[in-house]
């Protein structure tokens, strides 16, 4: 049914160039059904409810970029907050309220010279609890084989020209950290509200496939 | 805590191998050379956990290592980089 | 380089344009999320790694043709079955009830 192999071969060859289907899936698929069957039995057996269900599915809906949005913002304006976000970003974000365990985080910042950007290789690691929702491109096969070889090319698919004398950072999440890019507050921002600034940060700006913000 | 092994800076390379079980190096970085960005936490080890054998808490690193030494042809700056967080038992100093 | 552990380690591999198409959530795609932070909260299982050693342990054609919910919803059927909290036969019982209703559009 879930087509596991008997017995792990690797001697087969991987093609280096491989058919992915788009990450994308009806609730008659194969695996939602496997899914979903799982879930009623779960639920009749009383290993949870359909209102507990509910409850995490809101608090999962709950999390977006605005939150990601308001700690960047915050560093913009406070220059002693932003040392402690780039140095401690968990420390840093607890003081904000938000509840990001177990992970540790990273924020990671750009500037003049410098752009950076996230990706999980192996499995599509993303910092749920202040971005939401991860974006479908996140989680494809594509960005994830591609970016850490060649950023500079999926970057333009963005819309990121990047010049020679920037340089890139990509940050492969594998393990037990998250990641944030703290973009580089825009001109013409001096003298904004902590709030009017939050509003002009993006999802992608805080993963690093968008570079420079539009003002609003 | 355990005392971390490897400092900010140094040079350390990840081992290459692959053992039959979850674990949490992308093979395209076993083997590379690289430097220590930033010294993290204490974190479960994958691979005991997944075969039953506790829950042994390993020092992750993040490690960088440079586009141009990882893959070929590289397209960019020779200043370009890679980071990847590393735990512990991975790693071995590097001259 | 080795061959990779497993058809996740996508890293470096060759591919075609990204797909920026923004797409929402569908709610079953909630649903097998919140089971699996439901599954780890009840002890069902104990760690995200038990779910990505699962997913790890695919076909490279399983892996390829599934979504990154269906992915997830197989590793831990199969867990969870291995386990004996749904036995197989309930499990395939159930997959046909799912499949009956859908399709009755119900």
């Amino acid at each position: 049914m879930t087509n596991y192999e008997d017995d792990k071969d690797h001697d087969h060859e991987h093609d280096h160039s491989r058919t992915f289907q788009a990450d994308h899936a009806e609730p008659t698929s194969d695996g939602a059904r496997i899914g979903l069957a799982l879930r009623e039995l779960l639920i009749e057996a009383g290993h949870y409810t359909a209102e507990e269900e509910q409850t995490v599915i809101a608090a999962m809906q709950d999390a977006s970029p605005r939150d990601g949005g308001k700690i960047a913002a915050r560093a913009w304006v406070d220059s002693e907050y932003k040392k402690r976000l780039l140095d401690n970003g968990a420390a840093a974000i607890r003081e904000l309220g938000y509840e990001i365990e177990p992970y540790e985080f990273t924020v990671m910042e750009n500037d003049a010279s410098t752009h950076n950007v996230i990706v999980c290789t192996l499995c599509s690691c993303y910092p749920r609890s202040l971005l939401g929702m991860s974006p479908a491109w996140y989680k494809s096969a594509t960005y994830r084989a591609r970016v850490v070889r060649e950023p500079r090319s999926v970057l333009t698919e963005f819309g990121v020209n990047l010049a020679d004398d920037i340089d890139v950072r990509v940050h492969d999440s594998t393990a037990e950290l998250r990641y944030m890019v703290l973009p580089e507050r825009p001109v013409g921002t001096e003298g904004w509200s902590e709030a009017k600034l939050a509003a002009l940060i993006t999802r992608d700006s805080l993963i690093g496939t968008q570079r420079d913000l539009v003002l609003s | 805590m355990n005392a971390p092994l490897f400092d900010v800076g140094q040079r350390v390379r990840i081992h290459d191998r692959t053992p039959a079980v979850h674990h949490r190096v992308p093979n395209y970085v076993k083997g590379q050379v690289g430097t220590v960005e930033r010294v993290c936490g204490m974190h479960g080890e994958p691979e005991k956990f997944i075969r039953g054998d506790g829950n042994p808490r390993q020092r992750i690193y993040r490690i960088k290592i440079q586009q141009e030494n990882l893959w070929q042809e590289y397209q960019g700056s020779v200043r370009d980089c890679l980071e990847v967080e590393i735990f512990e038992h991975w790693l071995e100093a590097a001259e | 380089m080795n061959e990779p552990w497993g058809p996740h380690d996508l890293g470096g591999q060759e591919g075609g344009p990204v797909d920026l198409a923004e797409r929402d959530t569908a709610y079953w795609e909630w649903q097998i999320d919140a089971m699996i932070r439901l599954s780890l909260k009840k002890g069902l299982i104990s760690d995200f790694a038990e779910l990505r050693d699962g997913i790890e342990q695919l076909t490279q054609d399983d892996y390829d043709q599934c979504s990154y919910y269906e992915r997830w919803a197989k590793s831990l059927a199969h867990t969870l079955v291995s386990r004996g909290v749904v036995s197989d036969e309930q499990l395939t019982k159930q997959i046909e009830n799912v499949r009956r209703r859908q399709e009755a559009g119900t």
